[in-house]
């Protein structure tokens, strides 16, 4: 009777998640009538903005993952050898945009980052996207901090400093060549889920006003009938490789991450 | 040992990104819902939350968090506890974890996608049943632009999110337990009443908080899936950024406000009762 139950909860749990996979996958090939053709694929694939969208969201994917890495990496690491009182205040902060819905944030930078204020991010286009870089950074400071802290907690950090110092190496030798290298696999699944993130992002660029993979996303949707199933199949792929990637990495190197 | 001033400069690049992409922009909107235009104080701007159209997109909004957080970690759970204590087979579990830590990340525009792909008027399901069944979904009145279409889309991440962190808590239940309650002579129905739910009531209760946080917060695939048709919160202050549709800027800072007001308490639970949870988790 319970085997009954538990097999009808997975199925039907199941079921729910496949359909609308296999109902995607069904849609994108309807494009040619009556027939299943990649007609919808080859559309989306040819579409310049396609192209310049997601080229331009890959780099900020990027860009996103070294800024995290650069605030996150020696933070946790100085945090851990120097000052572990402070621990609970990083913490804290590095869950906050979990706690603040990120459109509240970037309402904040229209605000505080306007033309008529003292650093007017939002007047030029480079500027823009240094504070989309930022608000993407921030967006995934939660993964990418806690991949980081449960990296270096399975090190003995201040037994590897002291002999890195002895041995002559400085701050920046031991963060870059003794550090990260021990914590990479925890960097490389911050790194796949803040990619993950930022490829799909879309109410930051959006009211922002950046040429993102996200926005063009919604605005194909808004316009097209098939060509959205075929980019939900491709940010599918894109996604689900990420955390793929993620996964495994993570049970490589036996870090776990929580999900939220 | 330095000395403690040249600690703190270590960690100055982070407090100085935290303070200038995160809190101050926080800040800058809890401010300007306390303000004028002329950047006097004034309640006005709450008060003018009370209008009929922003109360009712919280309430709708509200409406569909808790019924997507409900229908979540009842689903979320019943799944969990198939894999955890069921007697399904074993290899089950690592295929179900993977999935949901991949799916609960899964929100935005293409999640909007697959399900008009799946729900739509010619979706997938909606043309199968019509075609199998003779049932049209959208002649008894449902519509993938409702209430329940977005709550059904939300469930896509809100029961991975549930199966994530339930497991561990289902996994928490000690056999010892079951078997001491099973010896004084339990059924399992008591069992389940006067011990297993006890227990589990903080992870539960936090939980659900978290997932009602979740939903209330997500903007993208709302709006790629209804546009500007369903008058939820955060659509709402994305029309109101992009251009004043409120008539008053400074209603969308007191709107901005609500939400951190919303989804900061549901995390205040989660909190609490994670710390509770964890009394049983050692």
């Amino acid at each position: 009777m319970k085997r009954f139950w538990s097999w009808a909860a997975l199925i039907v749990g199941s079921l729910y998640f496949l359909l609308p996979l296999i109902g995607t996958v069904e849609f994108s090939l309807r494009m040619r009538r009556g027939e299943y053709s990649l007609d919808a694929y080859r559309s989306v694939l040819a579409d310049p903005n396609f192209r310049a969208t997601f080229s331009y969201s890959v780099v900020m994917a990027l860009l996103t993952i070294a800024l995290g890495v650069l605030i996150v990496v020696p933070t946790a690491y100085w945090v851990r050898l120097r000052l572990p009182r402070l621990r609970p205040v990083i913490e804290f902060i590095t869950l906050l945009p979990l706690v603040i819905p990120a459109i509240v944030i970037v309402f904040g930078y229209i605000r505080l980052f306007n033309t008529s204020s003292i650093l007017p991010l939002t007047g030029t286009a480079s500027g823009t996207n240094l504070l989309l870089l930022c608000g993407y950074a921030t967006l995934a400071l939660p993964y990418m901090y806690r991949a980081v802290d449960t990296g270096l907690s399975t090190l003995d950090v201040r037994s590897l400093t002291e002999a890195a110092q002895s041995l002559g190496a400085g701050w920046v030798r031991i963060i870059g060549r003794l550090i990260l290298p021990n914590v990479m696999g925890a960097v490389m699944s911050g790194a796949f889920l803040s990619f993950a993130i930022v490829i799909g992002e879309f109410t930051m660029a959006a009211l922002l006003n950046r040429p993102a993979f996200g926005p063009y996303m919604q605005l194909l949707g808004a316009n097209r009938a098939y060509e959205p199933a075929a980019l939900a199949v491709i940010a599918f792929a894109v996604t689900w490789g990420c955390m793929g990637l993620m996964q495994l990495l993570s049970r490589l190197f036996g870090t776990r991450i929580p999900a939220k | 040992m330095r000395n403690i001033g040249w600690n703190w400069l270590g960690v100055v690049p982070f407090f100085a990104f935290a303070a200038l992409f995160l809190v101050l922009p926080t800040m800058n909107i809890v401010i300007g819902a306390f303000q004028n235009p002329q950047g006097e104080f004034t309640l006005a701007n709450l008060a003018g939350l009370a209008s009929p159209r922003i109360v009712s997109s919280f309430v709708i909004s509200i409406k569909i968090s808790l019924a997507s957080a409900v229908l979540g970690c009842l689903i979320g759970f019943a799944m969990a506890a198939a894999v955890v204590m069921g007697g399904v087979p074993r290899w089950i579990r690592g295929p179900l974890m993977t999935f949901s830590g991949v799916a609960s990340n899964f929100a935005g525009v293409p999640l909007a996608f697959a399900f008009i792909a799946t729900l739509g008027r010619v979706g997938l399901v909606t043309l199968l049943l019509r075609q199998w069944f003779g049932i049209n979904i959208y002649a008894m009145g449902f519509n993938l632009l409702s209430f329940w279409g977005l709550t059904l889309t939300y469930l896509f991440f809100q029961i991975p999110l549930m199966i994530l962190i339930i497991t561990p808590a289902l996994d928490g239940l000690k056999r010892e337990w079951r078997e001491a309650a099973e010896v004084l002579g339990a059924s399992t129905g008591q069992y389940w009443r006067m011990v297993a739910l006890p227990i589990l009531f903080p992870s539960l209760l936090g939980t659900f908080a978290l997932l009602f946080a979740n939903s209330f917060g997500a903007v993208a695939t709302a709006y790629a899936l209804t546009g500007s048709s369903l008058s939820i919160v955060p659509i709402m202050l994305f029309a109101q950024i992009r251009g004043d549709v409120l008539q008053d800027p400074h209603l969308g800072y007191a709107m901005a406000f609500g939400m951190i007001v919303v989804t900061g308490l549901a995390n205040l639970a989660y909190v609490i009762m994670r710390t509770r949870a964890e009394r049983w988790m050692r």
